[in-house]
Parts: structure tokens; C-alpha cells; sequence
């Protein structure tokens, strides 16, 4: 065996990746796609492992297993206690350490002697930085998707700026490590400390600065980091494998953040540059917007009986609250009255991009009825009742009405049109874009108060 | 504070300010009910029935004699005289057709609130008077029409042979033609129905009705809009339309009213001649004078070729029971309104735009028309004008464009000379993968977003390769550690996100799965 085996291991591996992403578009090939890309890796695995054992012994293979073995028992583990609802912190974490084994690769990998010195250097310095912005980034986004951190964006003075300069620091470090000559090792490994740091700096402070509604974009953004990061030290260990797959995943993810984005209607740089909420938000505060009305749940329950066309849309609230699964009872419920029910999802409903239709698929609702918004919302005027479960600015006609509105031009879910809206909703409070919403006190919407989870399961008894 | 329920003395009033239902919600609010007796009776409300709600059963002197009196029909002159002073009376009213009754009110010193005053602001729905009768109107026109109507609503094919469906046109697409549209559409017809206002075709093709309007030519209609379009063109347009369905329907309910003016005419004697015999004409302005020429209020009138023109003012008092149910929830919603503390205590607040507007007298003084109302029409519009000023963004020029990306290509080219050869070859490789990720990932279900980027996550765990050729190599211990803790957390990446992924695809279940 020669090395072009392992050329053409790597080949099919990548090939396998790229049918792995191609299969997940749909449902019917989600699984399988799952497996191309389980099968890609175990090849990919399988031809390192040997190349590593001719090149470093076998001695290298026991270490290797070692670390595979803590590694893999701790994934699965965590990959089979993880609840639907932890998703999007399960993720952040995930992407953490694929930033951490970015910085380390990159750091090993400085101390070696490369054919090619100026190229390898600046690989090493985008490798290390990138994957260290992910490293931090991706801490954060767990830290605020787990709530061990507030939530709300984090406003320094002079945020841009600061952003800015580390990454006029990153260009010249850059420069000037090229320039410093190998034999000073210690001046070199100062360079190379001092940007890590300020790496890691910048990316706690970019995700530190985005509020927890952005968070669908901000973590498909660190996937696609840390797709680029893998790409990076592809680069750097001249290894085509690593670059085709860190490259796939960096554009398929900032691809997603731009769908993300689009679905708020905001500039990617926006929302990364983040401080959303913070200014501005306000506007209007102060209108009169008229009064709510309060129902109870056995009212609703009596609407649904009488009624023949429901869609249920879901927002975060429905995560908090656990609800998922009294809202499947509900649906299930309903359907077998004859009343068809349907759900509609915004594109930046939850935490994370899809978050709804994982914890609507976990509570075993059919995938056929949970539909997109563009897919559903012609059909709301014909609908007789919409139940609103813990979404806010998603269904928030303001968007559509109000220009001076924060959320001016995003588009949303039209449940206003429909004969009758339910809003299950904590308090009076505003959601996450802290605006207020008209929705509530439109003569055709209800608000039911309370934990989203007992009030469904309320109308459930009630039916 | 106790409330009176009268027996209504107007001939014909079928209907009752109360039923034993609001009486229970006005007992919530603090309040003590005292019912005449027979009040409820002409709507299938006996005097037992409010009594077992927990109203009290009186007679008129009682009644009469309440702090609060609410009634359908406005009070006549003897009625008047047995009010107390400093009460409340609620009715409808027609404030601006009868002054003579409100000054009477007014001298007799009681506060006087018309159910049909209210003003029509989103907030006041809840008791307006005038939507909820308007309603139960439009349902029942469509049913006097059928009673009258010499076939089916709905096709059908039989044994006997095949039954075509009738047409019903409704013009005017307020709350009575929507509720017409809805009642004829369930009952089978084919439904078509107009409005001078072209915004309500959403709702009217909502209710299963097809939108018609009068063929103006379109840039008429869209240019300068509303105004215009009441011009001479648009009326000879108006009159072609109805000439038109009047040829082809079997039922026409026509709703038009315009506040404080005769109903406009909207369908002549010789549309009515063109029409086929048997057909039916429902004129539900014949009140105000009638959209349909001929139509006489209260009655119904057979047209010399047979056509039927139902002038009846008094639709819903045709549905007593329902009529009085909402009639009555109108009430316990104004109550709701004056009654902040639940306590049985009325208060009137004279800066509640509602409040205002329907207090007709107070105090001996005649306070009607009220100021008038700031409705919220103003923003809205300045609103509804906002987005169009709001270009879209003109398409970015080919020629600049292009120089950029000459740009672009020739600095890349500088960098590319000054760069070895296999740095290009793995940079082909990048950019190839670049473009393959974006299409691949492009037409993904949105409901997959999830399992994709756990998928993603495992794959970029590939840097886990990177690690292991590390383990080993230069025999340098630190270096070997470090790859070591590399290889661990990337191998979690690796297995945590392929295990997660799997676990989630097997959550979604199509349909015929779950069941």
C-alpha cells in the first residue's frame, strides 16, 4: 500500500461528505445521508490511522485509541442524553471544540518545518485565529443558550471599533511573524500567544454582543467557522480531505446564516456586528395600542371543537415551557375530531435554525403538517383559529404595518388574517425585540395567560 | 346598583334586552337584576328562566324605577315619565333622527346611552349593537330569501333529474353581506357579491364568494383610486354590473347604507323586469328608503313578472333568541366598561372615547353629537404609505460590477504568482468545495436545519485527522500531548454529532408512520 491509497481514501471520503450534505435536504434521504457521512468517516479515519501507525509506530495507535475512545464515549453520551429542547446548546458546545482542536493543531503545527515557510506561517495564524474565535464564540452561545449567561446583548463602548482593531492586529501580527526569522522561537511563540488571545478575546465579545433571539444565525455562523477553521488547518497539514470538508461545511453554514438572516430581514453584518435591541428599540413605546382581551381555556377548547381549519404556530415559548408534547396531545386530539390542524414555523423560530421542527418531530407529530411560513400563510384567512404557543415578534403585524418599527420588513407569520387568535403568553411582557406587539390587542385575538405546557394541557382536558 | 329589564312595548319587537345568560355575567359584576315579567317571553325566555338565572321578577313600576334601565327600543313618552331622575337608560336610540327624544330624556334628567352611538373604533367591537344585529340581518335576509325561493340552493344530481345551484349576488360586503355571503355559500348557492370599497375582496373570497366589480378600465381604477371611481364612468360601470347579474342570478341581497343619507339606489325597475320569475330580491336598506327600486319597508312585493322583493325591516328581530343573546352580551360588555371595579357601581369616565359617544344625555343636558372621536384611521394611513415610498433597491450596475470582479481576479492573480504551486492546487480544491457546499445545501428543507447542522458539525470534525498526524510525530512529548487532547475532542465531535443526528432523523415520522 502506497500513498495514493490514501489520496484516493480521501477522495471517496469527500465524495461521501458531500452526498452525506446533499442527502439531509430532504426527509426521505435524511437517513441515509446520515450514513454516507458515517461511512466517509470511518474511511477517512481508517487511512490516517494507518498512515499515522507507518509514519509514528504503533506506539502512536495505542495513544491514538486512547484519545478516540474518551472522545467517542464522551460524544455519544452526551449525543444520547441530550433533551430535544437542549439542542441548540448541545451544538454551541459541539462547535466549541472543533475551534479548540483548530488552536491546537495550529499551534503543533507552528513548530514544524514546512517547505514552504511565509505560506505555512500565515496558515498557522488564520488557522489558530479562526478556530479560536470559534472556540470562545461557541462557549458564549452555550453560556446564553443554557442561560448560565444573560441573554441580552452586551453593549461596550465602542464595540465596532474594538472589533475592528483586533482584526487590523491580526492582519499586522500576521505580517510580522512572517518577517521574524525561525530561529527566534521565542518571539515567535509571543506573536503567535499575543493573537491567540486576542482571538479568543473576539470571539467571547462577537457572540457576547448578540442577543439570544439571534441566536438561529449565530450559531449556523459558528458552524460555518468552524467548518473554515477545519479548512484552515486542511491548509496547513496540506491535507485536501480537511479542506474539501472544512470548505463544505463553512459555505453550507454561512449559507444557512444568510438564509437566517433573510428570514429577519437583516444584513448578515448586523446581526454579527450585533447590539440588536439595544438601540432604537423603543419606538412607539408609548402608543396607545387599546386593550387585550383574556380567555380561558375552556373557551378555547369550544372554539377548536367548532373549528375546521387550526394552525398552531410555535415559538421559543413552546421550547421553555417543555409544551411540545401537550401540543402534540392537543394535535393528535383535534385530527382525530376531523379538524384539520397544521403548523406553521418561522424561519427564525427558537434557538436554532429547525429547533421547532426537531422538538414538534421529538413529540412525534407528523413532518407532513408542520410546514414553512411562506407555505402556510395564504392560508391563514381561511384559518378559524391560530394558536399562537410562546412566539412574539414572529407573528407581530408591526412588521408588516409600523415602518418606524424595529422589526420593519420582517417578514411573519400573518395569523392576524385568520378568524380568531389565541396568544399563550407568560405576561404582558414584550418579546425578544422588545417591541410591543399589536397583535394582542387586535379584536380578533385572545390572550391565554399562564405556563404554555398546563394551558395546553387545560384545553386538552377541557376537549 | 340595580338593573331593569323591561317588556318591550313596541308592536313587532320580538326581542329582550337580557337573557338568563347575562343576566349570571351581570350578576358577576356586582349587580342586582330585576326582570320584568313576560320581558323574555316573545324570544323563548320565560320568567322562570331569569328567575333561575338569579334575576328578580317584577313589574313595570319596579322596573322602570331601576338605577340603570336597558332596554331594546327607545323609551316612549310614558316610559319616559316612569324613569327616576339620575338614572341610567340604555337603548337604541337613533340620536340623530330623533332629537325630540333626547331632549326629552334630557329634561327628565336621566343619563341616556344609545346602543347604536357607539363609536366604531376596534376597542368598542365588543359592544357595538350595530355588527351584532347586522349579523344575525345578513343571516336571515339569505333564509327569507330561500322561504321564498321556489328551488334548491345547492345542485344536485338525481334519479329525477339534475337540480342546477341557484346564484345569489349580495352587494355590500359589510358585517350583514358577509354573514349573507357566508349563509348562502353554506347552503350551496354560487355566491358572488360586490363592494364599492375593492379592499374587502379578500374577505368576501374568504367567506367562499367570488369578488365582482364593475368593469372600469384598470388604469382608472388604480391610479387615483377611491375618488375617481365614484365619478360618472364609474357609476354607468356600477349600473352595466348589476344589469348583468340581475340577468343571470336568482338572489339578490343588496345592503347598501350610506349614515344619515337615503340608501343609494342601486338596482332599477327594469334591472328588477329583466330578472326570471320566481326570483327574489332581499333589500335590506328599505328602511333607509331601499336600494332596489319598488321595494316597500315591512313588506314583500311581487313584481309584474314575478320576481319577489322582501322589504322586511325587522330581520333580526326574526331570530329573537339569538338577537337578544348578543343584543344582551353587548350590554354586559358596556357594564364591563363602566363597571372598573367589579363592584355593581357604574362609572361613568367622560374621557373614555366610548363612553362619550354614546352618552346622548346627562344631567338635564343634551349631549349629543359628542366631539368628534380621534379614530386611529390617520397613522394607519401614513403607515399604509410608508413601505411604497420605500424603493427597492435599484439592481447593482453589470459595468461596476464587473470591475470589481476584475479587480478581485487580478489581485488574486498577483497573489497567485507570488504563491508555490501546491498552496494553488489545495486552493482549487477550496474553492471547488465552496461552490459545491452553497448548492448542496441550497433547496434544503427548512424543517431539517437541525439534523444538517449536527450532520456538518460531525463531519467538521474531520479536523480530528489533522490531530493524529500529529500524535507520534517529532517524538516531542508536548506536541504529543497537545494532539492528544485535540484528537479527544474533536473524536467527540465526531461521534456525539453523527449519534445526535441519527437519533433525530428517527423523531420524523411521516403521517401514515405515526398512525
Amino acid at each position: 500500500m502506497n500513498e495514493t491509497l490514501i489520496q484516493g481514501a480521501y477522495i471517496v471520503a469527500g465524495l461521501l461528505f458531500i452526498l452525506a450534505l446533499a442527502g439531509l435536504s430532504k426527509h426521505e434521504t435524511a437517513v441515509m445521508g446520515n450514513k454516507y457521512g458515517i461511512v466517509g468517516m470511518t474511511i477517512a479515519l481508517a487511512a490516517t490511522l494507518w498512515l499515522a501507525t507507518k509514519s509514528a509506530g504503533f506506539d502512536a495507535l495505542l495513544i491514538i485509541a486512547i484519545a478516540m475512545a474518551i472522545g467517542a464515549a464522551i460524544g455519544i453520551t452526551l449525543a444520547r442524553k441530550v433533551e430535544m429542547t437542549g439542542m441548540p446548546e448541545l451544538i454551541a458546545m459541539l462547535h466549541s471544540f472543533v475551534g479548540i482542536a483548530a488552536v491546537l493543531v495550529g499551534w503543533n503545527s507552528s513548530y514544524e518545518t514546512a517547505a514552504y515557510p511565509a505560506i505555512h506561517d500565515v496558515e498557522v495564524f488564520v488557522g489558530v485565529f479562526i478556530g479560536a474565535v470559534t472556540f470562545t464564540g461557541s462557549i458564549v452561545a452555550y453560556l446564553k443558550l443554557s442561560a448560565k449567561m444573560k441573554s441580552a446583548p452586551l453593549v461596550l463602548p465602542a464595540r465596532h471599533a474594538i472589533n475592528f482593531a483586533i482584526i487590523v492586529a491580526f492582519v499586522v501580527m500576521t505580517i510580522v511573524y512572517v518577517l521574524v526569522p525561525h530561529e527566534q522561537m521565542f518571539l515567535r511563540q509571543l506573536l503567535l500567544g499575543i493573537m491567540t488571545v486576542l482571538a479568543l478575546f473576539l470571539g467571547w465579545h462577537l457572540v457576547a454582543s448578540i442577543g439570544g433571539g439571534d441566536m438561529p444565525v449565530v450559531v449556523s455562523m459558528l458552524n460555518s467557522y468552524s467548518g473554515w477553521a477545519a479548512a484552515a488547518a486542511g491548509f496547513l497539514l496540506n491535507n485536501d480531505l480537511l479542506i474539501i470538508t472544512g470548505a463544505l461545511v463553512g459555505s453550507s453554514g454561512a449559507y444557512l446564516s444568510y438564509i437566517m438572516c433573510r428570514a429577519m430581514n437583516r444584513s448578515f453584518i448586523s446581526v454579527i456586528a450585533g447590539g440588536f435591541g439595544s438601540d432604537g428599540a423603543v419606538v412607539g413605546e408609548a402608543k396607545d395600542y387599546g386593550e387585550h382581551r383574556e380567555t380561558s381555556a375552556i373557551e378555547v377548547a369550544d372554539s377548536l371543537k367548532n373549528a375546521h381549519d387550526v394552525i398552531i404556530t410555535p415559538g421559543y415559548g413552546m421550547a421553555t415551557a417543555q409544551a411540545q408534547y401537550a401540543v402534540a396531545d392537543l394535535t393528535a386530539k383535534l385530527r382525530a375530531r376531523g379538524v384539520n390542524v397544521r403548523f406553521g414555523i418561522h424561519p427564525v423560530a427558537g434557538r436554532l435554525p429547525g429547533h421547532m421542527n426537531v422538538l414538534l418531530a421529538e413529540a412525534k407529530v407528523p413532518y407532513d403538517i408542520v410546514l414553512e411560513m411562506d407555505e402556510i400563510n395564504d392560508d391563514m384567512p381561511s384559518t378559524d383559529v391560530v394558536l399562537v404557543i410562546g412566539a412574539n415578534d414572529t407573528v407581530n403585524p408591526a412588521a408588516q404595518d409600523d415602518p418606524s418599527s424595529p422589526i420593519a420588513g420582517m417578514p411573519v407569520l400573518e395569523v392576524w388574517k385568520a378568524a380568531e387568535v389565541v396568544v399563550f403568553k407568560r405576561s404582558m411582557n414584550t418579546g425578544y425585540a422588545g417591541v410591543q406587539n399589536p397583535l394582542f390587542f387586535k379584536e380578533n385575538s385572545a390572550m391565554l395567560f399562564g405556563d404554555a405546557k398546563e394551558r395546553v394541557e387545560d384545553i386538552v382536558k377541557a376537549l | 346598583m340595580l338593573i331593569g329589564i323591561p317588556r318591550e312595548s313596541r308592536a313587532g319587537e320580538t326581542r329582550a334586552a337580557a337573557t338568563p345568560k347575562t343576566v349570571d355575567q351581570l350578576l358577576k359584576l356586582g349587580y342586582a337584576v330585576t326582570v320584568e315579567s313576560g320581558a323574555g317571553a316573545k324570544a323563548s325566555f320565560d320568567d322562570d328562566a331569569y328567575a333561575a338565572a338569579g334575576a328578580t321578577i317584577a313589574d313595570a313600576a319596579t322596573v322602570w324605577g331601576a338605577d340603570i334601565v336597558a332596554k331594546i327600543n327607545a323609551p316612549d313618552d310614558a316610559e319616559i315619565a316612569l324613569l327616576r331622575p339620575g338614572a341610567i337608560v340604555i337603548s337604541l336610540m337613533s340620536p340623530a333622527l330623533n332629537p325630540d327624544l333626547v331632549s326629552a330624556l334630557a329634561a327628565r334628567g336621566v343619563t341616556a346611552m344609545a346602543m347604536d352611538a357607539v363609536p366604531r373604533i376596534s376597542r368598542a367591537q365588543a359592544l357595538d349593537v350595530l355588527s351584532s344585529m347586522a349579523n344575525i340581518a345578513g343571516y336571515r335576509a339569505v333564509l327569507e330569501a330561500a322561504h321564498n325561493f321556489g328551488s334548491f340552493f345547492t345542485g344536485q344530481v338525481t334519479a329525477a333529474g339534475k337540480v342546477p345551484p341557484a346564484k345569489v349576488f349580495i352587494s355590500g360586503a359589510g358585517v350583514a353581506g358577509l354573514a349573507a355571503i357566508g349563509t348562502a355559500n353554506s347552503l350551496g348557492a354560487i355566491v358572488r357579491a360586490t363592494d364599492v370599497r375593492p379592499e374587502v375582496a379578500e374577505q368576501v373570497e374568504s367567506m367562499g364568494a367570488e369578488f365582482v366589480k364593475p368593469d372600469v378600465a384598470e388604469g382608472e381604477v388604480s391610479s387615483d383610486g377611491y375618488a375617481k371611481e365614484m365619478g360618472a364612468d364609474y357609476a354607468a360601470a356600477a349600473a352595466r354590473m348589476y344589469a348583468d347579474q340581475c340577468k343571470d342570478v336568482d338572489i339578490i341581497v343588496t345592503t347598501a347604507l350610506i349614515p344619515g343619507r337615503p340608501a343609494p339606489r342601486l338596482i332599477t325597475a327594469d334591472m328588477v323586469a329583466t330578472m326570471k320569475p320566481g326570483s327574489v330580491i332581499v333589500d335590506m336598506a328599505a328602511a333607509a328608503g331601499g336600494n332596489v327600486e319598488g321595494s316597500v319597508a315591512d313588506q314583500l312585493v311581487v313584481t309584474d313578472n314575478g320576481v319577489k322583493i322582501i322589504g322586511y325591516t325587522d330581520l333580526p328581530g326574526r331570530l329573537p333568541t339569538q338577537a337578544s343573546q348578543l343584543y344582551g352580551t353587548n350590554i354586559v360588555n358596556l357594564m364591563k366598561l363602566v363597571t372598573p371595579g367589579k363592584d355593581g357601581l357604574a362609572v361613568l369616565d367622560w374621557d373614555d372615547v366610548i363612553v362619550r359617544g354614546m352618552t346622548v344625555a346627562k344631567a338635564g343636558e343634551v349631549t349629543w353629537p359628542p366631539p368628534p372621536v380621534q379614530v386611529s384611521a390617520a397613522p394607519a394611513a401614513a403607515a399604509a404609505a410608508a413601505p411604497a415610498v420605500k424603493a427597492p433597491k435599484p439592481p447593482p450596475d453589470p459595468n461596476k460590477r464587473l470591475m470589481w470582479m476584475a479587480i478581485g481576479a487580478l489581485l488574486f492573480l498577483l497573489l497567485a504568482n507570488l504563491s508555490p504551486s501546491p498552496f494553488l492546487g489545495h486552493f482549487m480544491v477550496f474553492m471547488l468545495s465552496v461552490v459545491i457546499g452553497y448548492y448542496v445545501i441550497g433547496n434544503v428543507h427548512h424543517a431539517l436545519h437541525t439534523p444538517l447542522m449536527s450532520v456538518t458539525n460531525a463531519i467538521s470534525g474531520i479536523i480530528v485527522v489533522g490531530a493524529l498526524l500529529q500524535i507520534g510525530h517529532d517524538n516531542k512529548l508536548l506536541i504529543t500531548g497537545i494532539a492528544f487532547f485535540g484528537a479527544l475532542v474533536a473524536s467527540i465531535n465526531v461521534f456525539g454529532g453523527f449519534t445526535v443526528t441519527g437519533r433525530m432523523l428517527q423523531m420524523f415520522k411521516r403521517e401514515d408512520a405515526v398512525r
